[in-house]
């Protein structure tokens, strides 16, 4: 099985963002992100200052994978949706396209059916986004064309 | 499977810390923290249980400069090395770049890791690696306590593949960078020849 690089362009990425933006504002949201299920954060839109962008995309792949071992268990494919709900934020987290996580977080403003909906608006959207990504994604990466010792070293400076 | 955005030229790799529990997973990454700098690391996430033993993953995101205009960040996540944990093991596997086996060189410890790296390779195999190719470096840790197998031993044990080895003890420090830079190295090359299989 192949376990090759994911290489996103700029004009998919954009694509995405885009939808995003879209979406934040459809479903009266704080923020969006674009997770992927490797815990790798692809893109956000909102109000994101307060959050460890990098910790909640690293986490919320760790809990897309965790339920996704539990549904295993009791023999379906996995949980693809997921909802946490708190005292003042609220937090929806969807697959996407089978290898994203689309993260909502919405507080009363909004509610768990209108983000609902608006997310699987949007997953389509993004769903065909990601296929023109893929397709754009077996082109070898030529960002790197040597590496030297000196390059490793330039690193940990 | 590196994930590498154009638009912000960036590089993200994976990296995990597997082996036997209490080797020392947790300790590499703990020290790796200390002495970054903030600028270069992020926060570091423990899903431990009271004890402070690993119950899901350890986490640390590393971004260590450029190579060639692309920022490179190091997602670093240990794995709980009690037996019991085996599937969380394989989830925290998926989408590996890179894996540092840390061995524990005491010469009680030499029966766990061999069953843990049997256990790595057929995990790796059941995510769809090829446990003979993905980049791998073995750290011999703990060296700086008594009764201690001899590196031939441990090399005779567990490293068939002949993968970079590094002495190490990583309650002092002493390796851990070392062991660090070796994986990271074989991720990038890895990634310069475009993926593994």
């Amino acid at each position: 099985m192949s376990q090759g690089n994911f290489i996103l362009r700029e004009p998919e990425y954009e694509a995405l963002l885009s939808i995003l933006r879209k979406l934040l504002v459809d479903a009266s949201a704080k923020v969006a992100f674009l997770v992927d299920k490797n815990g790798t954060l692809l893109g956000s839109v909102g109000d994101a200052v307060g959050f460890d962008t990098t910790s909640l995309a690293s986490l919320a792949a760790g809990n897309i994978a965790a339920t996704g071992g539990l549904a295993n268990l009791i023999g379906e494919k996995e949980f693809s949706i997921l909802f946490h709900e708190g005292e003042r934020d609220n937090m929806h987290l969807s697959v996407v396209a089978e290898r994203l996580i689309l993260v909502i977080v919405f507080d009363r403003r909004s509610s768990v059916g209108l983000v609902r909906l608006r997310v699987r608006q949007a997953t389509a959207r993004l769903t065909a986004v990601m296929a023109v990504a893929l397709a754009a994604s077996d082109a070898e990466f030529r960002g790197i064309e040597e590496l030297t010792e000196a390059d490793i070293e330039t690193l940990f400076k | 499977m590196s994930f590498i955005n154009y638009s912000s030229r960036e590089i993200n790799c994976k990296i995990v810390y597997y082996g036997p529990g209490l080797c020392g997973k947790t300790t590499n990454l703990q020290f790796i923290y200390k002495r970054m700098s903030p600028e270069s690391r992020g926060k570091m996430i423990s899903l431990a249980t009271e004890s402070e033993r690993t119950l899901f993953f350890d986490f640390l995101p590393l971004s260590l400069g450029e190579i060639r205009g692309f920022k490179t960040r190091f997602h670093l996540y240990t794995v709980p090395g009690q037996v019991f944990y085996d599937a969380s093991r394989r989830l925290i596997l998926r989408g590996v770049d890179g894996v540092v086996f840390c061995a524990d060189s005491q010469l009680t410890r030499v029966d766990s890791n061999e069953e843990s790296m049997e256990n790595l390779r057929v995990n790796l195999r059941e995510q769809g690696y090829d446990p003979d190719r993905l980049p791998l470096v073995i750290q011999y840790n703990k060296r700086d306590l008594p009764n201690v197998a001899s590196l031939a031993e441990l090399h005779a044990l567990l490293n068939r593949r002949n993968s970079p080895e590094l002495e190490a003890s990583a309650i002092t420090g002493a390796g851990v960078f070392e062991t660090l830079k070796a994986v990271i190295k074989l991720v990038l090359i890895d990634l310069k020849r475009g993926g593994r299989q």
